[in-house]
């Protein structure tokens, strides 16, 4: 065996006794350095002949190689160890805090109005809006409700001047006059919004939201008010059946008018709505006065048709089982983030209403 | 409106139950508010029993008791009987309740010092028998019913309370009630009361209704009673005061209560001898007064109508009596008047005086003017049967006329708006019992409104009283159509909800605050604009409009913070106000973040907040709502409740559209809180003079290469002039900019900054060649240095 084969089996053996990475790495410099072990037997032949020279150099390349083979399997080894033991000191108690993840919260009135708005889409209404600030004639005397009539005590209005003409809304009907006046039936809208009165205890507060509905043609009547509202209410609700009654009453603004009751009981503290033997008074309706649809340039004698108002925030307390109207605005962390709902959560007509 | 079944009995021939009527009222419009236990006079008095009778520490002959009412308490009575023993079972009179003996009402008073809450009563006290040593001793039967009313009822029918709607006035009376019902089949409406009393004295005042504009009594009739003995009244009309929710008073006033809301007929009674000559119905003076009958002194401006003698006002018409000529237990004459008020002047009088009573509430409905008669006929009736006299003969003036109105009527208009098949037979028939008179003309009607209808004007009103009396369940529910023409939203809504959603999602919890608020914080927030009060505000807290979002935000985040949240991100979507006018509102998208540094926090924060984060939430939202960043441009002016130098404003590329701020809020308002502000209407509009198409994807396969550059600049120089220059050397080449550093301080002059930028280069066409990449880099610098005043850093 010569000097050179000599040394390379000790290399060999040296390195398969190694296990430290450092220490292959040492021994890899020592074989393959600047001045290491190949560069050194490279040198050596310089002066020999050609011939003996490529035999020489066909054994250091081979050699090389060889080696090169055991360093790269080697450094595996090592690395694997390394990590390994790297592995095993990488104990997190994953138990503790995840990095928290900032999602906020849509409010329940807007929620459930995009909810009624996906049912109304179904049956064909469009969205309409109206400012909030209104004047006392789109407020109150476009829609038959007189000066100086009692029924306009029935409305604690907030005014914005002494003269009592600009106030802030006190139900969304005057939107009905604004979407009249600006166009030609028929009309089939649906307007939510902000709605203002001078009331604040308990069960009121001195801004609340409304739906108001309407659907003026040449032969609505009041058959489709009752299909109507009872697909709504069905389809809010989420329920197959509900039980609803039709109770005559008085607004300035419909002839005939009703209230809309509906069926619940209540089972553990809790409102189901649906069938039950109890009434929940939740709306009102009627057929658009003659009056308000010649105030609104319609011709009464060709259309005809009917309007409805709703509490939004009472449909969201009922649905949601939220017992405080004052809630809704008092933005307290806790209630927000509570019925507050997921912003991806979107009401649609194919993947339903609620989650 | 409040009556009993028997009292309904006394109009309507029925053979219905109680439960079956309130069932049938809510039917045709009359809502049931409730249906409860008459109120005796007596069912105040309860069973109970002294617990502890100690002596009266300041008096000797009085007694300090403790008394078990059957509630969770005892209650503490002073009282003087000497048979107050412990342990004794007696009648306890609570305060509010009134002593049947001498009609004292009961009060929490101090006896010597010690106070005693009601009273422990005696057998006369009670008006059982004249025994009146002494408090009355139970016997120990009574132990059970501690609590419980001493007196059984005498009869167990119930106070049937309706919510009556403005426009039925006729049904603030028993009478119209029942008949109502007599047109739902629900029986048969008895006839009135024949007249058959004698008038036998001569009305001898002179009453007269002055001509006058505005004047609102057009009808005043009255009679004459002399010699009647005013008393107590007998048991029935009691009964029938007490289940109104009224007090008995004597029998003249509780007759004029009993007619007023038997037959919707207000009355009102005078006694005769204290008023001085005649009677004149005239439009008041200014500054006149009146004592009124609720013991309170109005002053009266002008044109309000008072029924008046030579002496002055002797009371308010339609409203409310005088205590001059009130009528007492002892007054000998009366007269009785029956008159009709104009409902708006009546309403309009009483708003400006804040004066509210049973009669106004009618009046000001409108009440029938031909039962002006009927009404001194009933109520003289009952006077003389009750308290004896004679009657004089009825005078009636009158200045206007009220004629009843007739509709032409078509009854298929019924079937049309109903949606069913109504027969003309049936529509004729419930018109005729609601007391409407029907003559057939051609195809039409022609109906004469009964006068105690004022709600009824036109062919609409007969339809509702046709299907109310038919009932609303007859109506047969038709399917809505699944059919739609128009788009739900429109532009702007879809808008309005996206972004709504879009900023939800970053964390901010969505608030809805009042559109007012407090007028002082306000200020704070309103730049240029007028401040919008609110007349009648619900608080002196809110009582502007809001101008800005922020007021109102801030407010709840603090009261969270003290809550213990601390930190905390919010939004509103809603109006903020810029002038009083309907339409002067935009829609304003405002957020706000606090963080709240807590020193105990043990791990150190890596998401401390500041100006940037709030701006990537406002510029991601837009970029959601279909804004890219390079559509817009930042300036660093903004409004004034916003930090100077912590705070920008963006706008659209041109500048015409403001569509944000954002920024640190001022601290002098709030510390450490971040805001932003989005102005839906501009984006909108920016948006839809804007519409773009999505661009099919080109990229290009060309090796990019990146260059960092650091130009020294003035250190008012903005990041966003630089990143503008480049970006217009060659946009066919510059790819991208991005600013990865920017240094202010040591070796560099105190008037300069350092900004380091990366400008990425590729060519669409080929690969670039150092060659390439030295010339356009050469060009940056020389742009860079010319355009901004900059340096090149080396």
């Amino acid at each position: 065996m010569s000097d050179f084969e000599k040394k390379i089996l000790d290399y060999k053996n040296k390195l398969n006794n190694t296990k430290d990475l450092e220490e292959v790495e040492s021994i890899k410099t020592e074989i393959f350095g600047k001045s290491g072990f190949v560069n050194s037997e490279f040198k050596k032949i310089g002066s020999l002949s050609v011939d003996e020279k490529k035999n020489i150099a066909s054994n250091i390349n081979k050699a090389k190689q060889e080696l090169l083979e055991i360093f790269k399997a080697k450094s595996l080894d090592a690395l694997d160890k390394d990590l390994n033991e790297k592995i095993k000191k990488e104990k997190i108690d994953v138990t503790l805090p995840e990095h928290e993840f900032k999602i906020g919260k849509v409010h329940p009135v807007s929620q459930v109005i995009d909810e009624i708005s996906c049912i109304f889409s179904e049956i064909g209404f469009s969205v309409e809006e109206g400012p909030d600030v209104e004047n006392d004639y789109n407020n109150f005397t476009a829609l038959n409700t007189p000066e100086n009539h009692p029924a306009k005590d029935m409305h604690d209005t907030f005014y914005l001047d002494e003269n009592m003409k600009t106030l802030l809304r006190t139900h969304t009907s005057p939107v009905q006059v604004r979407t009249m006046l600006k166009g030609k039936p028929p009309f089939k809208i649906i307007a939510p919004g902000r709605t203002y009165r001078s009331d604040s205890d308990q069960t009121h507060t001195p801004m609340f939201h409304q739906l108001e509905g309407l659907h003026i043609d040449k032969d609505i009547n009041m058959g489709h008010l009752k299909g109507c509202l009872n697909y709504f209410i069905k389809e809010f609700f989420e329920v197959k059946k509900i039980k609803m009654r039709f109770r005559p009453s008085h607004f300035p603004f419909t002839e005939p008018s009703a209230e809309v009751d509906i069926g619940y009981r209540v089972e553990k503290n809790k409102i189901i709505i649906g069938d039950g033997d109890q009434w929940l008074e939740i709306l009102g309706c009627g057929m658009v006065h003659p009056n308000v649809l010649k105030n609104c340039k319609v011709d009464p004698k060709k259309y005809q048709g009917f309007a409805f108002g709703i509490g939004i925030d009472r449909l969201a307390m009922l649905k949601y089982g939220i017992k405080d109207l004052r809630s809704f605005f008092e933005c307290d962390y806790r209630w927000l983030n509570h019925y507050g709902f997921d912003p991806l959560d979107v009401p649609t007509n194919y993947r339903g209403l609620s989650k | 409106m409040k009556f009993t079944k028997d009292w309904l009995d006394d109009h309507l021939k029925t053979k219905k139950t109680e439960s079956q009527i309130v069932e049938k009222l809510n039917n045709i419009g009359l809502e049931v508010e409730k249906v409860e236990p008459i109120k005796n006079e007596l069912s105040d008095f309860i069973v109970a029993k002294i617990i502890k009778a100690k002596k009266h520490p300041n008096a000797d002959r009085l007694k300090l008791c403790d008394v078990d009412i059957g509630k969770k308490d005892t209650v503490k009575v002073v009282c003087g009987a000497p048979n107050a023993k412990d342990n004794l079972l007696t009648i306890y009179a609570p305060p509010g309740s009134t002593i049947p003996k001498n009609g004292m009402k009961l009060e929490v008073s101090k006896i010597r010092g010690e106070t005693s809450y009601g009273m422990l009563c005696s057998e006369s006290e009670l008006k059982i028998s004249n025994e009146s040593e002494g408090i009355i001793d139970l016997n120990y039967k009574f132990q059970s019913k501690i609590g419980k009313p001493y007196f059984q009822k005498k009869n167990n029918s119930n106070v049937i309370e309706l919510s009556i709607t403005p426009n039925r006035p006729d049904c603030l009376g028993v009478r119209g009630i029942a008949r109502d019902l007599s047109a739902s089949s629900f029986g048969s409406l008895r006839g009135t009361r024949k007249s058959k009393i004698k008038k036998e004295i001569k009305h001898n005042i002179r009453v007269k209704i002055e001509k006058s504009k505005n004047q609102a009594c057009s009808i005043f009739g009255s009679c004459i009673i002399k010699n009647i003995t005013n008393t107590e009244s007998p048991g029935w009309l009691k009964n029938r005061i007490l289940a109104l929710g009224l007090r008995p008073i004597s029998a003249v006033v509780d007759i004029t209560n009993y007619v007023m809301f038997d037959l919707n007929r207000p009355l009102h009674a005078y006694d005769i001898d204290k008023i001085k000559n005649r009677i004149i119905i005239r439009n008041s003076k200014k500054d006149e007064s009146l004592a009124a009958l609720d013991n309170k002194k109005y002053i009266l401006s002008e044109n309000m109508c008072v029924i008046s003698d030579d002496e002055g006002p002797l009371g308010l018409g339609g409203i409310i009596g005088g205590k001059r000529s009130g009528t007492g237990l002892n007054t000998k004459n009366i007269l009785l008047e029956s008159a009709y008020f104009d409902p708006e002047i009546t309403r309009k009088t009483s708003k400006k005086l804040d004066l509210n009573s049973d009669a106004k509430f009618r009046f000001e409905r409108g009440i029938d003017p031909h039962s002006v008669k009927e009404g001194l006929e009933v109520a003289a009736d009952l006077v003389i049967n009750i308290c004896g006299g004679k009657v004089s003969n009825f005078d009636i003036q009158q200045i206007k006329k009220h004629e009843t109105s007739e509709i032409k009527f078509d009854p298929s208009i019924v079937s049309k708006t109903v949606g069913i098949k109504i027969k003309t037979n049936d529509v004729i028939k419930i018109l005729t019992d609601l007391g409407f008179n029907l003559k057939k003309k051609g195809k039409h009607f022609n109906v004469k409104i009964p006068s105690w209808r004022p709600d009824i004007f036109g062919e609409i009103d007969l339809v509702e009283e046709v299907i109310r009396i038919m009932g609303f369940d007859n109506i047969k529910s038709i399917e809505p159509d699944k059919k739609r023409t128009k788009p739900t939203l429109n532009f702007y809504q879809k808008h309005f909800h996206l972004a709504q959603r879009s900023v939800a999602s970053k964390g901010y919890f969505e608030t809805i605050t009042w559109s007012f608020t407090d007028e002082i914080v306000n200020n704070k927030f309103r730049e240029n604009i007028e401040s919008i009060k609110i007349v009648n505000p619900i608080s002196s807290e809110l009582n502007v409009l809001r101008n800005s979002l922020y007021p109102n935000l801030i407010y709840y985040l603090e009261k969270n913070l003290n809550r213990g949240f601390g930190d905390q991100s919010l939004f509103e979507i809603g109006p903020s106000f810029t002038g009083k006018k309907p339409g002067q509102q935009i829609t304003v998208i405002c957020g706000i973040k606090k963080q709240y540094l807590n020193s105990e926090d043990s791990l150190k924060r890596t998401d401390l907040i500041d100006v940037f984060h709030i701006k990537k939430d406002l510029i991601q939202t837009l970029l959601e709502l279909g804004i890219d960043k390079d559509e817009t441009k930042i300036v660093d002016k903004t409004p004034s409740y916003y930090h100077p130098g912590i705070s920008g404003t963006i706008l659209s590329k041109e500048g015409n559209y403001t569509l944000g701020c954002f920024g640190a809020l001022h601290p002098k308002i709030i510390t450490n809180t971040y805001g932003f502000e989005i102005f839906l209407e501009n984006l909108v509009n920016y948006k839809s003079k804007n519409k773009k198409i999505k661009q099919s994807l080109i990229f290009s396969d060309y090796q990019k290469s990146d260059r960092d550059f650091a130009f020294l600049v003035n250190k008012s120089t903005k990041a966003q002039d630089l990143i503008d220059v480049i970006k217009n050397i060659d946009q066919s080449l510059i790819k991208n900019i991005k600013i990865f550093d920017v240094y202010e301080g040591e070796n560099i002059p105190s008037d300069k900054k350092s900004i380091a930028l990366k400008v990425t280069i590729q060519s669409d066409f080929k690969t670039l060649n150092e060659k390439d990449l030295n010339e356009i880099s050469q060009k940056i610098i020389l742009t860079v240095e010319k355009q901004v005043s900059a340096k090149l850093r080396s």
